[in-house]
């Protein structure tokens, strides 16, 4: 299990890569029958309005807190074999990934369920707030995250 | 607004005190004009006590949560000396 919350800009798709390569298949050598992956990506719309930049802020400590409860609990709700989770803070440009879930099993029932779980856990109770840059200046906090169910 | 250069208040009460650590975080930091305080409040508070001495009496929004040692709680949580009292607008992350 991996946890990163990190300013730095990331590639998930190859932090995936990696991580199955150099973790979750030495780990677990002919038992990985499944993978679920989940990346957020920054729009550059919002609301209609065009956003040019974003900011993420969070609370340290709390966060990384949080987000190992949730993946606990995930843990303890389906037979997982490894998880990866990756969410940037800081400055971000439209395009930029914000954030990857991804969960590995041996059966796709739990990767799909436990990947959708943890993301919607993430949205609702992880200490993280987004402002938005606009056009002209303006700043603009997001003040709540859309329905994923 | 709270400037932070007056993190330090005095107790409300007479008597016995504590020392707690308040944070501000997103929206709400920006409305109260600092990321937090330290507050001197009675030995006996709540969370909703501490945001009062904090805030300067304002009202607590309605939609702010709490934590206090970085768990999430309500507002009528005891709080003790030396602990970390939050509070921040619903979160946006992912």
């Amino acid at each position: 299990m991996r946890l990163v919350v990190d300013k730095a800009p990331f590639s998930p798709w190859e932090s995936v890569a990696r991580y199955e390569r150099e973790v979750v298949t030495p780990s677990f050598p002919g038992k990985v029958g499944a993978a679920a992956t989940f990346v957020g990506t920054m729009r550059d719309f919002n609301e209609g309005d065009e956003v040019r930049g974003m900011t993420l802020e969070h609370y340290p400590g709390m966060t990384e807190r949080e987000l190992q409860r949730i993946l606990d609990e995930a843990g303890g709700r389906w037979t997982l074999l490894d998880v990866l989770l990756h969410h940037r803070v800081g400055e971000l440009s439209p395009q930029e990934p914000i954030v990857l879930v991804a969960v590995w099993s041996a059966h796709r029932k739990e990767a799909f369920e436990a990947c959708r779980h943890i993301m919607e856990a993430l949205k609702s109770r992880a200490p993280f707030w987004k402002k938005e840059q606009l056009d002209g200046g303006h700043h603009r906090w997001v003040e709540k995250n859309s329905d994923g169910y | 607004m709270i400037g932070c250069s007056d993190a330090v208040r005095k107790p409300l009460f007479e008597g016995n005190s504590m020392t707690v650590k308040v944070k501000f975080f997103a929206s709400l930091k920006e409305q109260m004009g600092c990321d937090g305080a330290t507050v001197e409040i009675g030995e006996v508070a709540t969370a909703a006590d501490v945001w009062l001495q904090a805030s300067g009496g304002k009202a607590l929004p309605p939609n702010v949560l709490v934590a206090v040692n970085m768990e999430y709680t309500d507002q009528n949580q005891t709080v003790t000396n030396g602990d970390e009292v939050a509070f921040f607008p619903p979160v946006t992350g992912g």
